[in-house]
């Protein structure tokens, strides 16, 4: 039998195909019109966290090192006010055998699929994930697809989406190379059910999971070197996965630092757009992914989404491109560690939080990912250049999306800026009403979205007077 | 030209949707492009660039499109020297 493979009639599929590909049933979870057993979800995948940090142990995921950046700390409190400039720390997740924190978020994945006896696994990610799949993949005997957004429509892929690609081949598995727009899900579907592969979406409770043991390490190795919990934990946010297992697990090892996500500020650049797609020079950890999937995480892959970054956010800050690549640059010169863009977004959140930061507090930086070719901010700029920006130096807030990058003349310029939370909880409101409206919400509608966005019964009457 | 031969490492290409049939959400500049798959494979017959063939993917799928990349590489880099990043670092900042 042919089936129909339409855009509309494969999305019509959609959820008979996410059921057999995962051998996950979301309906069970159900509670209400918006409401679902988030907690229930999470457990109902059996993993302890022993489970979870010996499950990775067998393919060379986490235990990696905690660096404390004594230089970047010293040079911060040269332009802090007397008594300013917070320790800075930071978790070399590069370390993880495809070189980012993504390989604790596939190995779950991974090793359910051959517990399950798929024979492959596939993932939709134009990011670190892909090569992180394709790695556990590889180590546990599984063939691997990896779906990517790559090049625009003369054919051009900005040369850190290369460079993902080309990792993901090295460890053995299919890229299928597409063009810009959100047809990337539907392209995933078909592929799932020609193949009968496993979805390792990002988005599952075993990607989530198998980030909490990052969080937990975190925690112990703060504790050990310093003999106290940190103050503030920085994370850099895009889809809400990494902030939302690493608070999960910091939370299980007890300990209560803020926890502050990070993005670059891609504000004025459309995400489906063919003409932007190369002109912006970060290709995640930005606010493109960011704030849309705060303020509503079910936009994904999988039915209900298990990264709820809301939940555990207590702040929220932006950083401009050109702040992070004098950062990048300062990170290496400095500290004499090369490393690529994701992590170093929030080594620039942590610059700028630390010199507001008593000088006795830690902020702690909990990824950091590999570079390369292509993935360099040097490589990022030059392509930069060939599609017409402007790159300089200067003050970075004349930097203009899309049109000029401007690069710090000096570290007091590095200075972030605040996400309003309550807009962004208000945002998370309004998306929940176009489900159903506000007034028809159940008692356990009501509980789940205050638990939603990390407030009381209290706040969401007085918030839902604004919606 | 020789024809390209069976085994060969090559790139296909291949329209998914035409214009019209995309996401109803695709913003206007994308709409107007159509929606294009590119993978590698091992090619299944003797064929010319330009034709239309058959490839086995590095996962064993078979899969059809246009002959368009023979021998595909990679070439990405650290890119030109950007210079204005050179003294960063160097003292000048602090």
């Amino acid at each position: 039998m042919t089936r129909d493979t339409s855009y509309q009639a494969v999305m019509a599929r959609r959820n008979e195909i996410m059921k057999t590909s995962m051998g996950l049933d979301y309906d069970v979870y159900r509670q209400g019109e918006i409401a679902f057993d988030y907690e229930r979800m999470m457990n109902d995948c059996g993993f302890t966290l022993a489970d979870i940090i010996r499950i990775q142990a067998e393919t060379k995921v986490g235990n990696t090192p905690m660096f404390e950046l004594h230089n970047l700390t010293r040079a911060v409190r040269k332009i802090s006010a007397p008594g300013k400039g917070a320790r800075i720390f930071l978790k070399d997740e590069a370390a993880n055998a495809s070189g980012s924190f993504k390989a604790r978020r596939a190995s779950i994945s991974a090793y359910v699929a051959a517990q399950k006896g798929y024979k492959g696994v596939i993932a939709a990610t134009s990011g670190n994930y892909g090569a992180a799949v394709a790695s556990q993949a590889a180590q546990r005997g599984l063939r691997c697809i990896i779906v990517q957004e790559v090049f625009d429509s003369h054919g051009i892929g900005q040369p850190e989406i290369v460079e993902k690609g080309r990792k993901c081949e090295a460890f053995g598995a299919e890229v299928i190379k597409l063009s810009v727009g959100p047809e990337l899900f539907y392209y995933l579907l078909l592929t799932l059910e020609e193949t009968g592969y496993f979805n390792a979406s990002l988005y599952t409770p075993f990607g989530i999971k198998g980030v909490e043991s990052l969080g937990n390490e975190l925690v112990m190795q703060i504790r050990n070197i310093a003999g106290k919990d940190p103050d503030a934990v920085v994370v850099t946010h895009a889809g809400g996965g990494n902030l939302t297992g690493t608070a999960r697990g910091m939370l299980a090892a007890g300990c209560q630092a803020q926890i502050v996500a990070c993005s670059v500020d891609l504000s004025g650049l459309h995400m489906a757009s063919d003409h932007d797609f190369n002109r912006k020079s970060f290709t995640t950890g930005h606010t493109g992914f960011g704030v849309p999937f705060a303020t509503w995480p079910d936009r994904v892959d999988v039915p209900r989404n298990a990264a709820r970054s809301m939940r555990y956010m207590d702040d929220y800050v932006l950083v401009n491109q050109g702040e992070v690549f004098y950062i990048t640059e300062l990170l290496a010169k400095l500290e004499g560690i090369e490393r690529g863009p994701a992590g170093n977004t929030s080594v620039t959140g942590a610059v700028a939080l630390a010199r507001e930061m008593n000088e006795d507090q830690i902020i702690v930086v909990q990824e950091t990912e590999y570079t390369g070719a292509g993935k360099h901010h040097n490589s990022q700029l030059a392509f930069a250049r060939k599609m017409g920006i402007e790159v300089r130096r200067g003050n970075p807030e004349e930097g203009v999306n899309g049109k000029s990058i401007v690069i710090p003349e000096h570290l007091s310029q590095v200075k972030g800026r605040r996400q309003d939370m309550e807009k962004l909880r208000i945002s998370y409101l309004k998306n929940a009403a176009k489900q159903l409206a506000p007034d028809r919400w159940s008692a356990v509608d009501r509980d789940f979205v205050a638990a939603d966005v990390k407030k009381d019964l209290k706040w969401l009457d007085s918030a839902l007077k604004e919606v | 030209m020789s024809k390209i031969q069976a085994g060969t490492w090559v790139e296909i290409e291949k329209i998914l949707l035409t214009p019209d049939q995309r996401a109803p959400q695709v913003p206007e500049d994308t709409r107007a492009t159509p929606y294009i798959m590119k993978v590698a494979g091992f090619l299944a017959a003797d064929a010319d660039v330009g034709s239309e063939v058959e490839v086995k993917t590095l996962s064993g799928r078979k899969v059809s499109g246009t002959l368009k990349v023979v021998r595909p590489h990679y070439e990405h880099s650290f890119g030109e020297t950007v210079e204005e990043l050179l003294n960063i670092g160097l003292g000048g900042e602090l």
